[in-house]
């Protein structure tokens, strides 16, 4: 039975898992592959070596190129965390009639299923030199000359960040605050604890699984990224995403592929420290 | 539950209200802009309004193959569509019985989640370089963006069949229906809305996908990657024209979904 039972799920699988070994972990493999070859101006050849590891471990491009993509992922992932909290938050234990609450619900998901790249677009009358933003500090006396780091800059990075992958945070949070028993929040109420104790003696425990799938979300969706840096900056900024994506622009696969693999241990490490406080499976 | 409205209720709200237009205002205001005069520029003020910017997207000349682009993702969203909805539907039966080496599979899954998606377009195109294959969007373009729809297909289908109710289905095996008969007349009309929804993922993240279909879609263009294309060259509010229609056309499609979804579970009842 057993077995039948296993050749019924593999067979049932078998889609999903040709597909995925196809366009997933081969391509990851050649990868691997590729970033031990060499390379001249103009196309690679197979080889084994670890120029390419040398060459980008050892730069100090690589160094600062890291750190400031470390920045940008710290900073998006607090304020991340902050608006998809509250916004959660207020959803789930403010709003008290399930139709609104699954319709604001909605209002703030269904930029999900529109294009980043207008997104991006978007944000260049808000944040130009003659923009919204200027102009109306101007108004106001707030400044007499146009910032001129609105745009194109760190800055207009991560309201982009922030603008895009806040959802990924309200969603799981969302989805684990629903999930709270009330009764635990009334009997903590009948105890005699605060709105401020139950918040954080009760809520944020409860709804840790959710901040975790969230922040595993975003941190990774910063850390491979390269069109969002490369759009708000201007081209100005760095990051590890851009690095490869200029070096594949270059046709430098080996270079790319060593550099891609780096990033992609890097990625899997800091969600392997994030998977140590949540069973994803569990939460489903 | 009812006791009044406190302070923190009032501040919250305010919260969320600045939210949404955080959220929604950028594009309101390019939607706003594209009705820009002829001879207005990709900032306020409005020079006049007009709809000249909407009919140089119709002119063949003036920007580059938006119409092909257009048709080009259209397919590829629909082809992304049915394959996510039929396997991830696969997969997620292939899941409801614990099998041996599940867990495998559900870490290849969650792998193709959170893997940054320019590992897959230059794993993909150093793949199809090797094999000599030539890439192209109804190829290597449909299984990149596939790496992407499939994992929120699956996780939805896992959502769906944690909460469904097996009773149905032990009465209808008691009264001697076959696997394939359950599942044709129990299993997939009660789960059927759901699966709207995940048509709706695999349409809208295949439309817009940029990222995995960058290195793999050949010599031509689905309708992000123009876009992207035009960032760089164009510099009238064409661009936001262009913008606002797609937008406006995912909405419609968001829509679309969501009234198909009503009516199911209307049905249902």
């Amino acid at each position: 039975m057993t077995i039948r039972k296993t050749g019924k799920g593999w067979l049932l699988a078998s889609p999903l898992v040709l597909i995925l070994g196809f366009f997933l972990l081969i391509p990851v493999f050649a990868i691997v592959m590729v970033s031990f070859w060499g390379s001249t101006e103009y196309s690679y050849y197979p080889a084994f070596q670890f120029e390419n590891y040398q060459f980008l471990l050892t730069s100090h491009v690589t160094l600062s190129v890291y750190l400031k993509t470390f920045m940008f992922a710290a900073i998006t992932w607090s304020l991340c965390l902050l608006i998809g909290f509250t916004v959660a938050y207020y959803l789930a234990f403010h709003i008290r009639s399930l139709p609104v609450q699954i319709l604001l619900f909605l209002i703030c998901t269904i930029p999900f299923w529109t294009s980043n790249i207008i997104r991006m677009i978007s944000w260049i009358p808000f944040l130009g030199r003659n923009g919204i933003a200027n102009n109306t500090l101007q108004h106001f006396g707030v400044i007499d000359e146009p910032l001129e780091w609105l745009l194109f800059s760190d800055f207009a990075v991560i309201l982009a960040f922030v603008h895009l992958f806040t959802l990924f945070m309200i969603v799981p949070i969302f989805n684990s605050m629903m999930r709270i028993d009330r009764s635990l929040i009334e009997a903590a109420r009948d105890a005699g604890a605060t709105g401020k104790q139950i918040l954080t003696n009760v809520i944020i425990p409860l709804s840790k699984p959710g901040i975790m799938i969230g922040s595993i979300f975003v941190v990774t969706l910063v850390m491979g990224d390269f069109l969002t840096v490369r759009f708000m900056s201007g081209g100005q900024s760095a990051s590890v995403g851009r690095v490869i994506s200029n070096e594949i622009g270059l046709l430098q696969y080996p270079a790319a592929s060593a550099s891609a693999v780096v990033l992609l241990l890097t990625v899997l490490i800091m969600i392997s420290i994030m998977l140590r406080f949540v069973d994803i499976r569990k939460e489903l | 539950m009812n006791e009044k409205r406190g302070l923190s209720f009032y501040l919250l709200t305010l919260f969320f209200i600045i939210f949404v237009l955080f959220l929604y205002g950028p594009t309101f205001t390019i939607g706003l802009l594209s009705f820009q005069g002829p001879s207005g520029g990709l900032t306020f003020p409005m020079n006049g309004t007009s709809l000249h910017w909407f009919r140089n997207l119709f002119e063949q000349q003036a920007v580059g193959d938006i119409w092909g682009s257009f048709r080009r993702s259209m397919a590829l969203g629909l082809i992304v569509m049915v394959v996510t909805v039929v396997v991830s539907l696969m997969g997620g039966l292939a899941f409801r019985t614990h099998f041996k080496g599940s867990s495998l599979v559900f870490y290849l899954v969650i792998g193709s989640l959170i893997i940054p998606s320019i590992l897959i377009s230059l794993g993909v195109g150093i793949l199809f370089n090797i094999l000599d294959i030539d890439v192209h969007w109804s190829t290597s373009g449909l299984g990149s963006q596939l790496t992407w729809t499939l994992p929120f297909g699956l996780l939805i289908m896992f959502a769906i069949f944690n909460r469904f109710d097996q009773s149905f289905e032990e009465a209808a095996r008691d009264l001697g229906a076959s696997n394939w008969q359950t599942l044709r007349h129990i299993v997939i009309p009660i789960i059927g809305p759901s699966l709207i929804g995940v048509a709706l993922f695999g349409f809208t993240l295949s439309y817009d996908e940029f990222a995995r279909t960058l290195l793999t879609a050949g010599s031509y263009n689905t309708l992000p990657l123009e876009i992207y294309g035009m960032t760089t060259s164009v510099t009238t509010p064409v661009l936001y024209a262009l913008g606002t229609l797609t937008t406006v056309f995912s909405f419609v499609v968001i829509a679309f979904f969501f009234i198909l979804f009503r009516v199911m579970t209307r049905r249902q009842r």
